[in-house]
């Protein structure tokens, strides 16, 4: 056949290539069936296959991926899948984040995640260096936060400011005389005590970090898909706990993965589900079964994640305070802090109960910004009683009604969904420690560097409260 | 690993390789962008080309971008045993030397290695005289590093121009030394910008700020302001933004080898 081509091929190109397709048309003819078509185009289908399935391509989602593909023992060893449903992310809380990190919190688990993610973001060219891409501008600004507290709040910030001192965070108490000496544009009337941060908080880029993580992540052979998470396909198996009770695990063997804009779908077999969906994880979880049972049984636990919606207002003010103003969080909730160097500032308040808005969309409410926001801000900034709101947004926070922190690690029942999820307006700040988290629990079976036992789902069903005192 | 790669493959990547290495080791540097010109532009596709195509060459891309930031963080490592024995002065003094900056004791002259990287043992007696002012210039000082350096808490003036690591975290840990500190020079640090700038509010005793000469600012002019506000006390030198329009920051004659105390 090789010579034939040649002699023919030496008549003339053109000859050939109408010779071929004769010959084809010849043998559609004479074979019955159908004729013999290339395989279709499955490129925008996930693979068959994968081990782990991640769903959210989030911050948090990426940062699981990224530990996975770190602490793998053998590289190419786990082959992992990130399905994100919408790749503009739109509405996902990390672009809508403002960015701050902080390690004030009481929890001494959060001031570690914190920590170690600033030394992430400190280390950020060393930890996603791709060869051929230009190194990550974060943005830092390292202005520090400062919390703010009443008289009956003084005594808990005191506590917080030990356990923080303990674990390693630079904070100082400042009195209110030396907050007026400090930031003079503060007016300090119901400030007993302040936390000052001075080392490792302050405000960054989020979409830095999700471009790095993303880039890093793809060198490093992560499978990405953008589509809908419709179904899961699980097997139960039935056991006998010590008592003799009847427990069901189940585990899930496949992830139907629906494309946008169709009915096609790709069943995906895995062997382990991470559920990073942010403000959405509720209803992965509720796919998966988990809160199907009796209410007040572990079956019927829920997984306690709904999204909240927050809004984040930008304003200009020419008076303001100066270039050294740290994210300053007001006794009354409310913050705030500077951005860019045109005296523009950004901030918000998190509403009451009553006045959670609804999470149907991300719409701005600017009227809350009259009559509960700015009325705090002029209070504690006297500069900020003339300024000018330029413009305004609204995200998600994936907040989790039980305790506000997040829910990290397998679910007793589900044996292979793993949750990172429910921070509740800290994940974007927690993320590097959390992903490291899960991923150590998956591949050596428990917490190795920073144990987040306090975080697991059990606490929901043991009604145990991991409460986290300071949130904004 | 290199076993697997066919022989004639292997040895053509590398030859390419190495004599390019020389010519562009910017790449390789966290000192971010180089700009290419000319020829280092040719020899940035070729190599981009070949790390696209070749898993072996960008392995080794990054095996080398790694021995690179490992060397800074040798070099920057904490000499806690030496602050045991000798005290943190002779143990600063000694990271900065090793660095290649100059350090000054109080009532003694400069201390400078020479250009083989060779210094006088002298300092090692020096255990209760305080370090008045360092140079380190150039020095390849980090994050960590800055452990060394803030031991030294009667520094008065600190030169840091033209180090290639030294970046807004770094500028958020110089607090420690607000009380005694009075000047201080960040000249032409190339990952130092506005945001970095913010955190020196601590420092109320500085006397004399140099920023001129920042790449990574965005609006040099409008930022001296803002840093003049926010230190009133102290003469901040950089940009004249007095002087009318001004595209970039004007050339200071710095005399850097022995900085003024003030």
């Amino acid at each position: 056949v090789a010579h034939a081509g040649r002699t023919v091929g030496r008549l003339g190109e053109g000859d050939w290539d109408g010779k071929v397709s004769e010959i084809k048309k010849k043998i559609k003819s004479i074979l019955p069936g159908t004729s013999c078509d290339l395989l279709p185009d499955t490129s925008h289908l996930p693979p068959e296959h994968s081990d782990v399935v991640i769903v959210g391509g989030g911050v948090l989602g990426l940062s699981v991926a990224y530990w996975l593909k770190k602490l793998e023992s053998r590289r190419g060893g786990i082959r992992v899948l990130v399905v994100e449903q919408d790749y503009t992310y739109s509405q996902a809380s990390t672009g809508l984040s403002v960015g701050g990190i902080c390690q004030q919190f009481s929890l001494p688990e959060n001031i570690q995640l914190s920590l170690f993610s600033a030394s992430f973001l400190r280390n950020i060219n060393e930890y996603l260096a791709v060869t051929s891409a230009p190194p990550l501008d974060l943005r830092f600004n390292p202005s520090g936060y400062l919390l703010l507290a009443s008289e009956k709040d003084a005594a808990a910030m005191e506590s917080n400011v030990k356990v923080q001192k303990q674990e390693g965070a630079k904070v100082c108490l400042m009195s209110p005389d030396q907050l007026r000496n400090k930031f003079p544009w503060i007016n300090t009337e119901g400030v007993a005590l302040a936390s000052y941060g001075m080392e490792n908080e302050g405000w960054f880029d989020p979409w830095c970090l999700l471009q790095g993580l993303r880039q890093k992540v793809e060198s490093m052979g992560v499978f990405f898909c953008q589509g809908e998470v419709t179904r899961f396909v699980s097997s139960s198996q039935r056991m006998l706990t010590t008592d003799d009770e009847m427990v069901i695990l189940k585990r899930i063997h496949e992830v139907h993965v629906k494309m946008d804009h169709s009915l096609e779908y790709q069943p995906v077999e895995c062997a382990i589900v991470i559920n990073a969906a942010g403000a959405w994880s509720a209803q992965i979880a509720a796919l998966a079964g988990i809160g199907k049972g009796p209410p007040g049984t572990l079956q019927g636990t829920k997984l306690p994640v709904e999204p909240r919606k927050r809004y984040v207002y930008v304003w200009h003010c020419p008076q303001g305070p100066g270039l050294e103003t740290p994210l300053v969080a007001d006794t009354s909730g409310a913050y705030f802090r500077r951005e860019g160097l045109g005296s523009n500032y950004l901030g918000g308040r998190s509403p009451t109960e009553e006045e959670e808005p609804d999470p149907a969309n991300l719409e701005v409410d600017h009227d809350f910004f009259q009559e509960k926001v700015w009325p705090h801000l002029a209070l504690r900034v006297p500069a900020f009683e003339t300024l000018k709101v330029q413009t305004a947004w609204a995200g998600y926070y994936d907040y989790n009604t039980f305790d506000q922190n997040g829910v990290v690690g397998p679910h007793p029942l589900v044996v292979n969904m793993y949750f990172a999820t429910g921070f509740s307006g800290h994940g974007l700040q927690q993320a590097p420690g959390v992903g490291r988290a899960v991923a150590e629990m998956i591949l050596e079976g428990s917490f190795q560097t920073i144990d987040l036992s306090p975080f697991l789902f059990n606490r929901f069903y043991l009604g145990e409260k991991t409460q986290e005192n300071n949130i904004m | 690993m290199w076993d697997l790669v066919l022989g004639d493959r292997r040895i053509n990547s590398l030859r390419l390789v190495a004599p390019m290495w020389n010519g562009t080791r910017g790449i390789h540097r966290l000192g971010g962008a180089v700009v290419p010109e000319g020829n280092q532009k040719k020899e940035r596709t070729i190599l981009q080309f070949l790390t696209n195509h070749f898993y072996d060459v960008e392995a080794l891309r990054g095996y080398l971008l790694q021995r690179e930031m490992s060397k800074v963080h040798m070099k920057n490592r904490s000499f806690t045993w030496l602050e045991e024995q000798h005290g943190p002065y002779s143990a600063g003094a000694f990271f900065i030397l090793k660095q290649g900056g100059a350090v000054k004791f109080r009532d003694k002259e400069w201390i400078r290695p020479d250009k083989y990287g060779h210094f006088s043992p002298e300092f090692w007696n020096f255990r209760e005289v305080p370090i008045e002012a360092v140079d380190a210039s150039d020095c390849e000082i980090n994050y960590e590093g800055l452990d060394n350096l803030l031991l030294l808490k009667e520094l008065q003036s600190l030169s840091l121009q033209r180090c290639p690591h030294v970046d807004d975290w770094c500028l958020s840990r110089l607090y420690p030394l607000a009380d005694s500190l009075q000047e201080l020079s960040l000249a032409g640090c190339p990952h130092v910008s506005e945001r970095g700038l913010a955190c020196l509010h601590h420092l109320q005793n500085l006397r004399r700020l140099d920023i001129s000469d920042l790449p990574a600012v965005s609006n040099p002019g409008l930022t001296q302001i803002l840093v003049e506000e926010m230190l009133p006390n102290c003469k901040v030198v950089g940009v004249d933004w007095a002087e009318g329009l001004k595209l970039g920051p004007e050339e200071q004659p710095q005399d850097t080898a022995s900085p003024v105390l003030a």
